[in-house]
Parts: structure tokens; sequence; C-alpha cells
């Protein structure tokens, strides 16, 4: 038996269509420290429960995007009794400057925290345009 | 944002302290990133069994050798410390929203744990101890003989 109302009931699309993640989960925005150095901009990001196999580090233009998914651990046969820390999904993007060597980041992750490493270009560094008089 | 808490330790004998919880937890929300980490460091969560208790803290980048953890009776405390990114010269934080320095908790378990049977693993910046509930203090089923 089926409710007319559930039936025909029709979420409307938001104009632009915004795109949702396949995996129904909570994503969290990881907090991080950017720390700038003379040629490169190191990045740390707080990500408990992620690994290096779950966290993604991708670069598109000049955003840079990281993510992490995380499988939680269950306690089998005990129930949960007092929660402060909901478990679920990363996710966070910063623009870089075109600065950055594209092809030298590393990354690592510790012990739950990512550190990416941003090797800025050597040209970049010497790249001064000379003011001249006319 | 506030997650399925269930209850907190000690919470329902103190109603000042729920309602500072209350308005720390709207300062979280409305806040941003960019303010100091105001909530109690590190979060837990705890499931109970019926032989032990199971309490995981997130503590990502921490130094195993600077954590303790005590327990006494009931009582579960977790502390330690976790530091800043030493800057060299000529280094500058474009954004620090990290939270580091000392933290020390203390939680109440729903039983008397042996102290000398709890094991703590650190995994992937979580901390995971299980808590044995102690013999003297689980429950003892009487039979009910006849005569």
């Amino acid at each position: 038996m089926m409710e007319d109302n559930v039936t025909y009931r029709r979420d409307p699309a938001r104009s632009p269509v915004e795109t949702e993640r396949t995996r129904n989960r909570r994503v969290y925005v990881p907090k991080a420290d950017i720390i700038e150095t003379g040629n490169s901009m190191v990045l740390y990001a707080d990500m408990p429960g992620a690994d290096e196999k779950s966290v993604d580090v991708t670069i598109e233009k000049n955003i840079l995007t990281i993510s992490a998914m995380v499988t939680p651990r269950e306690a089998e046969g005990r129930s949960m009794f007092y929660a402060e820390y909901d478990i679920g999904d990363y996710e966070r993007a910063f623009t870089i400057s075109d600065e950055v060597d594209r092809d030298r980041i590393d990354a690592v992750v510790k012990n739950g925290v990512l550190k990416l490493t941003l090797h800025k270009m050597p040209q970049a560094e010497a790249r001064k345009i000379t003011v001249r008089t006319e | 944002m506030f997650g399925p808490v269930l209850w907190r330790f000690g919470g329902a004998r103190d109603p000042l302290r729920e309602i500072q919880r209350l308005q720390r937890e709207m300062n979280q929300i409305f806040s941003g990133l960019d303010q100091p980490l105001s909530q109690e460091v590190p979060p837990v969560n705890a499931w109970v069994g019926e032989g032990d208790v199971i309490v995981t803290a997130e503590l990502p980048g921490m130094d195993t050798g600077n954590t303790d953890i005590s327990v006494v009776g009931d009582t579960l405390t977790i502390s330690g410390s976790r530091k800043a990114e030493a800057l060299k010269e000529g280094e500058s934080y474009h954004r620090q929203e990290r939270s580091h320095g000392q933290f020390k908790r203390t939680l109440q378990l729903p039983f008397r744990v042996e102290a000398d049977k709890v094991e703590a693993t650190y995994e992937k910046g979580i901390l995971r101890l299980t808590l044995p509930r102690a013999e003297a203090d689980k429950p003892r089923k009487i039979s009910v003989r006849s005569e």
C-alpha cells in the first residue's frame, strides 16, 4: 500500500545543480596549518581515522583538494553509551598560486595527520620584471 | 554538528556545566574554523559491553611517548600534549587552526575496571582503550535452589 503524498513527493533540484557524493556520509572540514617556508609551502591537516590508502590529494588548475574516506571501526558486541565526536569523511579545497610546482608535491600521512609539501617553482622565485622608463 | 550525544558523565548533576557546554557548542557552530578549539580535547566516544568498556579518543599527530593514561577505580585520565610545528627562521604561518598544547581529560566509567589489564592502541590518530571490568565489580548471578 502506497501513500499518495509519499509517492508523488519530489524534491526540486537546486539551480545550478549541486553535486553530491555517492556515499551518504557526513563530510568534515579538516583543520589545517599552512606554513610558508623559503622555497615551499607545508600543509598539515588533522584527519584522525584516515591513513595513506584513504587519503586523496588532487590538483586541478589552481584548486588543491584533499579528501579522505574513513571507515569507522565498530566495537562488536558493545553498545555506544557516550559520544562526543562523529565519524565521517574529510574534504577541503584550497586555491594555490601558480608558483607551486604541480609535479613536486609530497604527501605523507602519519598518525592521522596529512603533511603536504608544495614546492615552489625555481623560476618563480627569480622572476622579476624590471620597470624601465622610456 | 551536535552529534549523537546521548548523555555526558556527571552532566545531569550539574546544570550549569550543561548550559556552559551548550553555549560552547553554539559558539562552535557560529564561529567557524578560525576560532581556537573550544571543545574539550580530546573528544571521546565510548562503548560498553558486558565485560568491558571501549574508549576511543581523536588525537591526531600525538606523540605516544608524551601521553599518559591512568586508571583509578572507575576513573580514567588521559593526558598529554601536542607540539605546534616549530618554525624556522624565515617561515611563517598562513593559517593555524590545529590545536596544540597540553590536554587532560578525566572520564568516569560506568564501572570499576581492572587497571592492570587495560589495553591501549594508537592507530591513524585514534587512541583506543579497552578497559575490562573488574572481577569484583561484575554482576553476580545467584542461582536459586529449591529445597
